[in-house]
């Protein structure tokens, strides 16, 4: 199954390349990660989606609290709000944009560039929506896509601290 | 202050007596500050072999060991050290030279990325690229070394950063919010163990390397004393009990003794202490003791549950949990089942054959008849196995052996760092013909600086462990195991690095060979021609259950 599990580590050079390592030398499956600065410029915290069971799972979250730098490991897969950001550059002819501008409303998603032939559409959600939103896109020929990987948070006032 | 001299004074603040390393042009700032120090520099010839000494010394002592190297293959040659230490938990601090800051990254001439090459084998490493940061991160890289589950610990010197001008301002305390060790094991969990402690008919005690490094042998032998209870060790846990002590069964797994590996698959109770469950120990870990609970105590928590399934988790300090753990116990006698292991311990005794030709084990015997409160490093393969089997250890940190890495060459140099701490001791290194020449450069070391260790090599010409694995389970195809193409005389090589060589071929020789050994001042190489097919029974093939044991008739 997979997990969400979200990381608080030490904003550092070399933090990732040591959690990626760890993945990597250790055999662990992982989805994605993203990482980014927290409200605290000296904490980053990283969103990583493992597949595995329990077992793995468990191994993963010791392993990653056994890194110094590391100062909080939680797994968030239950009751939290995960989105994605992607940016997908699809093709546009005349005869097409008024349908591509229609399904990028329904989604909720914002054309942020424009060329003769084609848009870069950004879209936020959860990965099945984003899944949904790059599918049908395809008919029209997809130039690019570039997504974040998830990042998700728990629901309620509860925090990763 | 200049940084370089602030370094060595840093090391002064933390006890440093001894270091071991190679200087070069990266790190010679640090060796010209080194001039004046009151601590003692020892050259290796190899910096793996610095490390190893720097590793050797850490066991023996407890205390962090300190290897030097220069940039780039200074430092990659001191990773084989490096993942030795890391595998086996010892407390070492490596200290690297490297290309000043502006030519990071650019390929300099002897420029390596050892931080990056060291990530998966250090428990943490650092560069340092800020002079300002670097007291705080000496500070901190003795702290992590030693605390916790103990392990390797590199710093990184860019060559500028030697030679910047700083404060000297070491600092009291570390601040590593991420890193918080936990000493004292949760009481409920302790509880709970001492109810399935009274409640077993067959409980036994299962020591590893993690009771040496915490000091909680006397506490280990108490609770065995206490519940009352058998207690096998892992390679790693040798010395955790005397093994004279008739709770004693010696190291259990794939060349443990019979009697040891039965009792664990028999047991309905395993009580593990400062153990990893690596696959040596275990055997196949599916029919690993099927009906026995598992308490585990551990002060790393990834090692819980990690490669057997836990009834009973303790994240602690060893000597801490067992110390509270003696608490909840009362003495209950299972006769039942100390007769039924006594039984088993009559029965199927380690044993050799004995037709005339000289046998490792009659040489690692008699050293133990003469010497047996020597301490013993090892090589790896056929000599450290027979070293295991007929080495009784008598306390902790007297058989010093690369376990987790198996590292092939540790042993002299490892002898090298135990001897230099502990230069009242008689100190042996057990090898083999085949280890023994992975660090042979060694001897100019003993022999420079008068460093009086033993080496007993239990020559049979073979890379032996893996020519018995050819031997057994790939037809005899002796494919590129034999090392004695031409004769080869260890006591000539001894005698040109200017130590003393002798070789003995007769079983009648061995007692007055090892007396003579032990009796000289100075580095002994000893060459015994041993039998050429001895194998090391009983054996448990890899992959196959603990009691599933093939064993030579005698």
């Amino acid at each position: 199954m997979r997990h969400t599990l979200a990381a608080l580590v030490e904003n550092k050079p070399g933090v990732l390349a040591k959690v990626a390592g760890l993945f990597r030398r250790r055999g662990f499956n992982i989805e994605s990660l993203a990482v980014g600065i927290t409200e605290k410029p000296q904490i980053s915290r990283m969103t990583i989606v493992v597949d595995g069971d329990d077992k793995t799972i468990e191994q993963v979250t010791k392993q990653l609290n056994k890194l110094i730098e590391v100062l909080k490991v939680s797994d968030v897969t239950k009751n939290s709000v995960e989105r994605e950001l992607a940016l997908v550059k699809v093709n546009a002819t005349p005869q097409t944009r008024g349908e591509i501008i229609e399904i990028a409303n329904i989604f909720r998603g914002r054309i942020v560039d424009v060329a003769r032939d084609s848009f870069i559409i950004e879209i936020t959600g959860d990965e099945d929506k984003i899944n949904a939103f790059i599918d049908l896109m395809r008919q029209y020929g997809i130039k690019e896509v570039a997504r974040t990987g998830k990042i998700a948070m728990q629901r309620g006032s509860k925090a990763l601290e | 202050m200049r940084a370089a001299d602030a370094i060595v004074k840093a090391l002064e603040k933390e006890g440093v007596k001894h270091i071991f390393g190679i200087p070069g042009g990266a790190i010679i700032e640090v060796y010209d500050a080194l001039f004046d120090s009151e601590i003692v520099h020892i050259l290796t010839r190899h910096e793996q072999a610095a490390v190893h000494a720097a590793d050797g010394y850490a066991r023996a002592t407890g205390r962090v060991g300190v290897a030097f190297a220069t940039s780039g293959p200074g430092a990659t040659n001191t990773v084989t050290g490096i993942a030795t230490a890391y595998m086996d938990s010892s407390p070492v601090v490596v200290m690297t030279g490297q290309v000043p800051r502006s030519l990071i990254g650019n390929d300099a001439f002897q420029e390596a990325d050892i931080t990056g090459i060291t990530m998966p084998i250090t428990k943490h490493n650092y560069l340092v690229t800020d002079e300002k940061e670097l007291l705080r991160i000496i500070k901190e890289a003795f702290y992590i070394a030693r605390t916790g589950r103990p392990g390797p610990v590199l710093i990184d010197l860019p060559k500028d950063v030697t030679i910047a001008d700083i404060e000297f301002d070491y600092p009291e305390k570390v601040d590593l919010p991420g890193y918080k060790p936990k000493y004292a094991g949760h009481p409920r969990q302790i509880k709970r163990a001492a109810e399935l402690i009274m409640k077993a008919e067959r409980p036994i005690i299962l020591a590893g390397g993690g009771v040496i490094l915490s000091n909680a042998s006397e506490e280990l032998v108490k609770l065995a004393e206490t519940i009352p209870a058998f207690v096998v060790t892992s390679l790693m846990g040798k010395g955790a009990i005397p093994e004279t002590h008739p709770l004693s069964l010696g190291f259990i797994g794939m060349h443990g003794a019979k009697y040891a590996n039965y009792a664990v698959q028999e047991s309905d109770l395993i009580i593990a202490v400062g153990v990893r469950f690596s696959d040596r120990t275990t055997g196949k870990v599916s029919s690993f003791a099927p009906n026995a609970k598992i308490i585990h105590i551990d002060i790393d928590p990834a090692e819980i549950g990690k490669n057997v399934r836990v009834d009973v988790p303790i994240v602690g300090d060893a000597k801490l949990v067992l110390r509270e753990l003696i608490k909840h116990i009362q003495y209950k006698r299972r006769k039942e089942w100390e007769d039924k292991v006594n039984e088993w311990r009559r029965k199927y005794p380690l044993r050799y054959k004995r037709d005339g030709k000289l046998k490792p084990q009659y040489v690692i015997e008699k050293l133990y008849e003469l010497a047996p409160d020597a301490i013993v490093t090892t090589e790896v393969g056929q000599n450290q196995m027979w070293a295991a089997q007929y080495f009784k250890v008598k306390y902790p940190r007297q058989f010093i052996t690369s376990g987790g890495l198996g590292t092939m060459g540790f042993g002299f140099p490892a002898a090298i760092g135990v001897k230099t701490a502990f230069p009242d001791k008689t100190v042996v290194d057990i090898a083999g013909d085949g280890s023994f020449l992975m660090n042979i450069q060694e001897l100019a070391t003993c022999v420079d600086y008068g460093i009086d260790v033993k080496v007993f090599i239990l020559n049979n010409a073979f890379l032996g462990m893996v020519r018995q694995w050819q031997q057994l389970f790939y037809d005899e195809r002796y494919s590129q195991t034999c090392l004695l193409c031409k004769e080869m005389s260890f006591e000539k090589i001894a005698e040109g690095f200017g130590a003393v060589g002798m070789t003995v071929e007769r079983e009648s020789e061995v007692e007055d060979a090892i007396k003579e050994a032990l009796s000289i001042d100075a580095p002994v190489v000893v060459d015994f021609r041993v039998d050429r097919l001895e194998n090391v029974y009983p054996m448990v093939p890899a992959g196959a259950a603990l009691n599933e044991i093939i064993d030579e008739e005698v």
